[in-house]
């Protein structure tokens, strides 16, 4: 196990009474690409406001890097760069000016920085208008130089709020890949969103928010068996009768986690699509078969779940 | 800190809205520079003291004298400077980037407030130096030591005010997300303070020791008195208080009811000396002092621990 550069417990945000945020636990290793995922108002942006130190818990700890935000709040933004829901730069200073403010703001030296500004300028595709003000620029490259302002910093965290809202398709697989590079520098990021997809492809690990509460954390792979505790699929099967018998056979079988029966129907969580072991067993143990259906609890689905609830 | 300053400091000195305001600060004290010489020539004496420090307080019959011009621009431009010091950065969406850097976040007001502090400065100084440059050529008369003394003081006191109005408008840059209303505010108080204080000092002060066909000399000073130092809530009128200490040294008093006192005897006292009036001006110098220190402790204690959200 990495070392843990996040680690939040029982943390909870209200405002006036309502919890934006409720008893968070959560930890993330170094070099961890960390999807951060839930509908607006889920409250992933409170959470990073106080793993920056930007707004205060009503209670709880964080810890990144080891430190408390809001008290060692300096030496925290060392190393964590923050990448805004609507990030805004000096609209009248160009790309480079922009960046080298940044730079000084982490005194940084003078040539040291330039280098770097153009490097990263390069990586994000920005290097032929760094020299054009920024308030010509679109919104994708604004996200872009968003990007690159985290990397001038060479920060060891990379806190990206939505990165890729109003933006078009092509300009969010440019960003997608930056982000994935990020990961590759071994910046571990936490990366926060509502579209499960661009999650799905960068990250090894999601959380999913809902309505302030962690309900879902773990391996993207893993995630549908955890959360519907009992399996990952869940089969319908229709019989003419049902009696212990037919349960007790079911059960049996190799992959099946647990049987119901609801009147004359079985419901059955089972790890994966068992559908012909099943019909065997029912019809070996002597019960009628009348029809049988098969659900799948992947991601989406759980997560259209808790979305569709916020 | 020093990178916000200088940043700041080259925003300011390039942006239209300085260049729009220092053309027409400077403008008018030419002007009134121009009419105050005018005047001058024909009442004093070649032997009055102080000749050079009348080219700064002399106005003509219809025109007001520099000093009004600058008592009135120097509000206006400190606030121009600063309403939206803040919540300027914040709408843009920079405010969220810049706090997330590792810098002191109290380092952002200090900065834009020095840096903001640092233009009017040379505003005041340049305009100043001109207006100097100007009467010594035209009147032919160059300063006496006590004059640049006097002046130096002058301008020392006018930016002391000039950062009153900065850390209010900074403070409200901080208190209204939006920039509109936090100039709105900014000009309110300004207008408060410069017109209407006077005004209501007057009114309070006559219902509370009226003054009718027969009134004596202890209601003239009484109601003098009251409605001065009513006055006094307003740095409007303690920036002029200590101006025309410093500027007039012909006024031996700032005290409104000794005021009356010698001018209905009819007479002014011998011009103060230096030391004296430094003296006499040092009380509303300490308050607009105190009165900035509460406008910056108080955008200190909102912004140090307010959230700052990108929207
Ligand atoms: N300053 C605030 N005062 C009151 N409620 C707030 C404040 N900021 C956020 N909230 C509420 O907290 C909830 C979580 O917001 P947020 O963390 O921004 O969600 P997300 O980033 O997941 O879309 C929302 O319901 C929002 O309305
Ligand atoms: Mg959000």
């Amino acid at each position: 196990m990495g070392q843990l550069v996040v680690e939040t417990t029982e943390l909870t945000k209200r405002y006036n009474g309502f919890t934006a945020v409720n008893s968070l636990n959560l930890k993330i290793e170094e070099g961890e690409m960390f999807g951060f995922l839930g509908a607006n108002g889920a409250g992933k942006t409170t959470t990073l406001l106080m793993l920056l130190g930007l707004t205060e818990p009503t209670s709880g700890t964080v810890r990144v890097c080891g430190m408390d935000p809001t008290r060692d709040a300096r030496d925290v933004k060392r190393q964590v760069g923050y990448l805004p829901e609507r990030v805004g730069f000096y609209e009248d200073l160009t790309a480079r000016q922009n960046l080298q403010f940044t730079a000084n703001l982490n005194h940084m030296r003078r040539t040291e920085a330039e280098e770097k500004i153009d490097a990263v300028l390069g990586t994000v595709g920005l290097a032929r208008v760094k020299d054009q003000n920024v308030g010509t620029f679109s919104k994708g490259m604004k996200q872009r130089l968003g990007i690159a302002d985290i990397l001038v910093k060479e920060p060891r965290l990379a806190f990206l709020d939505e990165p890729t809202t109003g933006i078009d398709p092509n300009g969010i697989d440019d960003i997608l890949k930056l982000i994935s590079g990020m990961g590759k520098r071994g910046i571990t990021v936490i990366f926060c969103s509502h579209i499960l997809p661009q999650v799905q492809r960068l990250c090894s690990r999601v959380g999913i928010m809902s309505k302030g509460n962690l309900v879902a954390d773990g391996a993207i792979d893993r995630l549908g068996r955890e959360v519907v505790a009992a399996g990952k699929f869940r089969i319908e099967a229709e019989l003419e009768g049902v009696g212990p018998d037919v349960i007790a056979a079911v059960r049996g079988v190799k992959g099946v986690h647990e049987v119901d029966a609801i009147e004359s129907t079985l419901i059955i969580a089972a790890e994966s699509d068992l559908r012909g072991q099943i019909s065997r067993a029912i019809i070996e143990s002597g019960a009628l078969l009348l029809g049988m259906k098969v659900e799948e609890y992947d991601l989406e689905t759980i997560f259209k779940r808790y979305s569709s609830e916020a | 800190m020093y990178a916000i300053f200088r940043k700041e400091l080259a925003d300011h000195l390039s942006s239209r809205r300085f260049l729009i305001l220092f053309s027409l600060v400077l403008l008018s004290a030419v002007f009134a520079i121009y009419i105050a010489i005018q005047t001058i020539r024909g009442a004093v004496s070649p032997t009055s003291e102080f000749i050079f420090l009348k080219v700064f307080t002399t106005s003509g019959e219809t025109l007001p004298s520099f000093l009004f011009f600058l008592s009135l621009f120097i509000p206006i431009v400190a606030i121009a400077l600063g309403f939206d010091a803040i919540n300027n950065e914040r709408s843009t969406g920079n405010l969220s980037r810049l706090v997330s850097q590792p810098i002191y976040r109290d380092s952002v007001i200090n900065a834009k407030f020095l840096a903001g502090l640092a233009v009017l400065g040379i505003m005041i100084v340049g305009v100043v130096a001109i207006v100097a440059g100007l009467g010594i050529r035209i009147v032919g008369v160059p300063p006496n030591g006590e004059e640049v003394v006097r002046l130096l003081a002058f301008v020392f006191i006018s930016i002391v005010y000039a950062g009153f109005w900065l850390a209010l408008a900074v403070l409200f840059s901080v208190l209204f997300r939006r920039t509109a209303t936090s100039m709105l505010a900014s000009l309110a108080v300004w207008i408060v303070f410069f017109f209407f204080v006077a005004v209501i000092a007057g009114a309070i002060a006559d219902i509370a020791a009226p003054i009718d066909a027969g009134a004596t000399f202890e209601q003239f000073t009484r109601n003098a008195s009251i409605h001065g130092n009513l006055s006094r809530i307003s740095p409007a009128t303690l920036y002029g208080e200590a101006t025309t200490g410093l500027l007039s040294p012909e006024v031996g008093t700032l005290n409104p009811a000794q005021f009356v006192m010698s001018s209905y005897a009819g007479r002014m006292a011998n011009p103060l000396p230096l030391q004296d009036s430094l003296l006499l001006v040092w009380p509303q110098m300490v308050t607009i002092i105190a009165l900035s220190a509460v406008c910056f402790a108080a955008s200190y204690i909102r912004f140090m621990r307010e959230e700052i959200r990108s929207f």
